[in-house]
């Protein structure tokens, strides 16, 4: 049986000096992820650093009019917090679509931001697998790959980023603050995850040492919001599309859009683009369909996943046009 | 209560508790961790096995290396090829009751037939250490490509389906071929359905420990006596010898009936280390070792003149199967019974592939065939411009069409019509898409529901106690339906002793041999044991009761009998408990046996039903949802109405998964994909609908005396093609291949 150590720290510093290399010291919240993993063997950590005793559980409003969320905040925690319900509907809706509600209830707002894919050939080390083991092959590539992305993906790896907290914050803009040996850091929330390139085995942008501390939320945007999450099944299933939109109007037409996708991509992605074939066109469907077919203009589709080209289309259309609903109930 | 499916005859029983809504008598039991599952025994100085699995899906094996296993914490033996023991296959025949699942043994030869094959096994003196050991065995192979895991691809799509007819799979009346060649309207379609999982909650284990030369296996299974003889003949030894227990199980549906390798790596081990083995597979091993609905496909023929009556019907099935043991699924199995219609032919076919065995699964062949013909009808009725309920309506059968019994007792017409109303069938558009709720489009579909009612032979030994306590004892199970309430429900009945004072006792292979528990069965083949268990048990209480000096004597004996745990003659009343305590007597206990009769050639004994559903399609994002569920359905008697409403609701939840979701894939290297209850996609709570099921009252007094004809399977029937039907209505699109995918809505 493979032996690890379980340290368990109280403070931000001892958190970051106990942890010296990401792949032998994992540090723990909720587990949700990193336990079956390690029951997989998937990922073989030496130490355990049991971090849910860190002061890391508090959402507070800056001066600034961000919204701060220290990195143990659980899932359930944030999606019924007054003020994610009132100005970052988007993410609260995108939270409560995710898991169930026991694992949202350990689930960790760094634990999130931090969970791999749920491709299954990364999830069994008798399969080829460039990101678990780099230069063993993607065994998704001429395997099955339904679930696999069609925006972001590489030769080497298809695998989508399966989180749906992650799209709601794209959407809402967010930043990450991290704690490192050299101090603190802000990395913006869409630069964080890495596209998977050569190197698909690099997920993100967290060095050795370093602990996310806090995810701040941008400052509340304007507009109707809503996350549209579709999947084969009504609960309990990853996202085969998802969108997270907000929208706002000027009149009839688009002030300001914000559009992020989930379950189609190898990281959380803003579809920026679209975003910007909204601005200043009237909210209307053709504009909606318009936006979307810019937004999955460059997908690749590979053989069981082409569906999702369409789903992803249809997730943003109807996800715009809910968010603007909400938008004209807001007005009026 | 109606009589009409015969009269009454003296001994018919007629219900002050069975009949009657009881809450499992176990429930506590269970809620309370109480319930001794196999996997939560344990045993002193126990161990724990855990099986290594092969990692191709084709091929041989070439060496395993085993030093690093070997030399972990905890870790005792590792068995395989070369160091296992010699023994003997089973006869696996089905009459002997000593069917396996997988005729193989394990570790014969170093074939490797399926991805998931057991190759080692491991054992330890915990869990975790034989589980981390496994994981350091390495594997070298021999890898053979083309390994089959899909039978759609060797489908050609056109006339015939591929594989081999097997011996009694074909049959036909009339002539079927000219007939629907001269019909005036035809259709040939073809169906498929995916492989599906049983995915029980309760995984498969084994404890096994030796005494002497004597075996005692706890195992989850539904099966005990069958696996008892399994087991003997495997080893060698006299059935005396094997005791096999299994008191609760958490649902089988067919995978646990006939005994899996894991119980004989276990029995081998255990011997050989003197000291008992526990094993439980772990979930992706339920996917892979363990059986499966085998993927089916499906021709269907159907000739019928312009007013919907059927004149021919073709039915071809196919089904895969394994090269370690071979599963006939039978699909087309029941068509000919179905429907009026002189002209009938059914052929079903086997195709190899590299997939552990199939075996049956909650209705098997029923299933899967239902989905086809009644999805038929359905594309039929559409050419016919008909309502989908008149044509079938138009094709009863008054009488068994494939061998012209007459039915023990059939009210599939008041099924249509009661299902019918409930549901609000008269408010369908037969246009598709002609109805609508905001986003949503919404479809109305309709199948007819069937399963054969079987009933075998079984003992049962029932025992008055000193104390007031009645011992019923039967060797078949408890799988979760609800056998030890049914069976304290019907001795409560036949002795009056209350629910409370019966102690069932089950899932013991040295109990007097029961059934196994499948084929909805059970019920019509153990509560009839009882009853002559009882009888028995009553001619000795008598006995007692009149003889020279006892309260009775002088009585005569066909006179007197049983109520409130009392002896009764006329106005003169004897409790059973004063009886024994006046001859001194802690037990009387008799043994008896009870089985079909001359009514089997007599009649056909068949349980009908209808459902009913609506689907909501928003077209717009390509979600299907179930909305609605009424089904109807003649079993006869239902015993405990609470459980078998249950069963009905199960099995229909069971069709949803085929309908939408459930289907086990395997890469073109043979990989299992999703071989896990994340990946592999079953209905939860939030898919399922209000289901309402009704269940008519009519007891069939020609089955068995209780008139109950057994509920399991029967609700899964038809669903997939309800649902599938629903569709076309909702949208016009016609999905013949099971489940209905979001990828295959948006390609129709
Ligand atoms: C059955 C199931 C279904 C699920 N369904 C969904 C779904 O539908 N949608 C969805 O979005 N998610 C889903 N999830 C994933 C779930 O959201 C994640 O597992 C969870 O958010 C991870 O949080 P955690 O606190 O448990 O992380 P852990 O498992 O504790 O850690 C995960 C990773 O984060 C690292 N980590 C933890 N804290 C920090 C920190 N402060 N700084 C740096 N690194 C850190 C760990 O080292 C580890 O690598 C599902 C999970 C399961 C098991």
């Amino acid at each position: 049986m493979r032996q690890f150590e379980l340290e368990s720290v109280e403070k931000v510093d001892q958190a970051v000096a106990s942890q010296r290399d990401q792949r032998r010291d994992a540090f723990v919240a909720g587990g949700t992820t990193l336990l079956d993993l390690v029951k997989l063997d998937v990922m073989t950590p030496e130490r355990m650093v049991d971090v849910t005793h860190l002061p890391l559980k508090r959402i507070e409003k800056l001066d600034d009019g961000r919204l701060k969320v220290g990195a143990l905040v659980t899932n359930n925690e944030l999606a019924h917090h007054e003020l994610v319900k009132r100005d970052y509907a988007v993410l609260s809706e995108a939270l409560l679509a995710g898991a169930s509600t026991g694992l949202r209830n350990l689930a960790t707002t760094a634990g999130n931001v931090m969970q791999r894919t749920r491709c299954p050939y990364y999830r069994d080390p008798a399969m080829p697998c460039n990101r678990r083991e780099p230069g063993s092959g993607c065994a998704a590539l001429d395997g099955i790959n339904r679930n696999h992305a069609v925006l972001g993906t590489s030769n080497r790896c298809i695998a989508t980023h399966p989180s749906d907290m992650c799209v709601g914050m794209v959407a809402v803009g967010a930043t990450i603050v991290v704690e490192g040996p050299q101090g603190s850091r802000e990395i913006p929330f869409e630069d964080y995850h890495l596209l998977p390139g050569d190197t698909p085995e690099k997920e993100h942008d967290l060095k050795d040492g370093e602990l996310i501390t806090h995810v701040i939320l941008d400052a509340p945007r304007a507009g109707g919001q809503h996350y549209l999450k579709l999947r084969d099944r009504a609960s309990y299933e990853f996202a085969l599309a998802s969108c997270a939109a907000i929208v706002e109007l000027d009149g009839d037409s688009v002030a300001s859009a914000r559009l992020a996708l989930g379950g189609v991509a190898t990281k959380p992605w803003r579809a920026e683009a679209a975003e910007k074939a909204l601005i200043g066109q009237p909210a209307t469907r053709e504009n909606f369909e318009r936006a979307a077919e810019v937004a999955l203009a460059d997908a690749v589709a590979y053989s069981h996943n082409g569906y999702k080209i369409t789903l992803g289309k249809q997730a943003i259309v109807r996800a715009l046009r809910d968010a603007t609903a909400r938008t004209t109930a807001t007005a009026a | 209560m109606t009589t009409e499916s015969g009269k009454i005859r003296e001994q018919d029983v007629r219900g002050q508790h069975t009949g009657m809504q009881k809450p499992r008598i176990d429930g506590t039991l269970k809620l309370t961790g109480g319930a001794d599952y196999a996997v939560d025994r344990n045993l002193p100085n126990q161990t724990y096995g855990y099986p290594v699995t092969s990692t191709i899906a084709r091929g041989r094996l070439k060496s395993l290396e085993l030093d690093e296993a070997l030399a972990m914490p905890g870790v005792l033996d590792i068995f395989h090829h070369d160091n296992f023991d010699s023994l003997s296959r089973s006869p696996n025949s089905f009459a002997e009751q000593n069917l396996t699942s997988e005729p193989r043994l394990p570790f014969e030869d170093n074939e490797i037939a399926y991805h998931g094959q057991y190759i080692a096994f491991v054992v330890a003196d915990t869990f975790n250490h034989a589980r981390a050991a496994a994981m350091k065995v390495t594997a070298n192979y021999e890898r053979d490509d083309g390994a089959i895991t899909d039978i759609k691809a060797l489908d050609s799509g056109e006339g015939e389906l591929p594989g081999e007819v097997q011996e009694g799979d074909a049959s036909s009346r009339g002539d079927p071929d000219s007939t629907l060649e001269a019909a005036s309207v035809k259709l040939d379609q073809r169906y498929s359905i995916a492989q599906e999982c049983h995915a029980v909650m309760e995984m498969h284990a084994s404890l096994a420990n030796w005494e002497g030369d004597a075996l005692t296996i706890y195992e989850s299974s539904q099966g005990v006596v069958f696996q008892r003889n399994a087991l003997s003949k495997i080893f060698a030894m006299p059935p005396e010898k094997v005791t096999v227990i299994s008191h609760f199980i958490g649902s089988g549906f067919g995978s646990k009936l006939f005994m899996w390798p894991h119980a004989i790596m276990t029995a081998v081990a255990s011997r050989r280390l003197g000291r008992p083995v526990k094993t439980m597979l772990p979930r992706s091993q339920e996917f892979t070792a363990t059986g499966y609905r085998p993927t089916s496909l499906q021709r269907v023929r159907l000739g019928a003149d312009d007013s919907g009556k059927l004149l021919s019907i073709h039915h071809d099935g196919c089904n895969e199967s394994s090269p370690t043991g071979k599963h006939d699924d039978t699909v087309s199995g029941s068509t000919p019974k179905m429907y009026a219609c002189d002209h009938v032919a059914v052929t079903n076919r086997l195709v190899t592939v590299n997939k552990c065995p199939p075996c049956p699964m909650r209705a098997p062949g029923e299933a899967s065939g239902s989905f086809a013909l009644e999805t038929a009808l359905d594309e039929l009725a559409v050419q016919l411009d008909m309502d989908p309920l008149e044509l079938r309506k138009k094709n009863f059968a008054e009488t068994d069409p494939a061998d012209g019994l007459p039915w023990s007792s059939n009210h599939l017409i008041e099924c249509w019509d009661s299902a019918a109303k409930r549901f609000g069938w008269d408010k369908r558009q037969s246009t598709p898409g002609a109805m609508r709720d905001g986003d949503e489009l919404i479809g109305y579909g309709m199948a007819t529901q069937s399963w054969e009612a079987m009933r075998l032979s079984s003992s049962a030994r029932v025992g008055f106690r000193a104390d007031g306590s009645l011992l019923v004892a039967c060797g078949t199970q408890d799988i979760g339906t609800g056998t030890y309430t049914i069976v304290a429900q019907t001795a409560s009945e036949l002795t009056g002793i209350p629910i409370e004072m019966i102690d069932v006792q089950l899932g013991d292979s040295s109990l007097p041999t029961g059934p196994l528990s499948g084929g909805s069965f059970a019920t019509a083949t153990v509560l009839p044991a009882v009853a002559a268990a009882v009888k028995e048990a009553l001619g000795q209480l008598t006995e007692l009761a009149t003889a020279e000096g006892a309260p009775f004597a002088g009585v005569e004996t066909d006179t007197i009998g049983l109520e409130n745990g009392e002896l009764v003659s006329g106005h003169r009343r004897l409790a059973v408990t004063e009886l024994l305590a006046h001859n001194r007597l802690g037990l009387v206990d008799a043994e008896a046996s009870a089985g079909p009769g001359d009514e089997q050639g007599q009649y056909s004994f068949r349980s009908f039903g209808a459902v009913f559903v609506e689907v909501r399609w928003d077209p717009e994002i390509s979600r299907l949802r179930l909305a609605r569920v009424v089904s109807t359905i003649d079993i006869g008697r239902a015993i405990n109405p609470l459980t078998a409403r249950n069963q009905v609701e199960g099995g229909i939840v069971m069709g949803l998964g085929m309908g939408l979701f459930e289907q086990a894939e395997f890469d073109h290297s043979g990989y299992p994909y999703n071989a896990n209850l994340a990946d592999y996609i079953l209905p939860v709570n939030a898919d399922i609908p209000e289901i309402d099921v009704e269940l008519l009252d009519y007891p069939d007094y020609r089955l068995n005396e209780f008139g109950a004809r057994g509920v399991g399977e029967i609700g899964l029937t038809g669903v997939a093609a309800a649902i599938s039907n629903a569709v076309y209505n909702a949208t016009g699109k016609r999905i013949r291949d099971m489940p209905i995918s979001i990828e295959k809505m948006l390609t129709a």
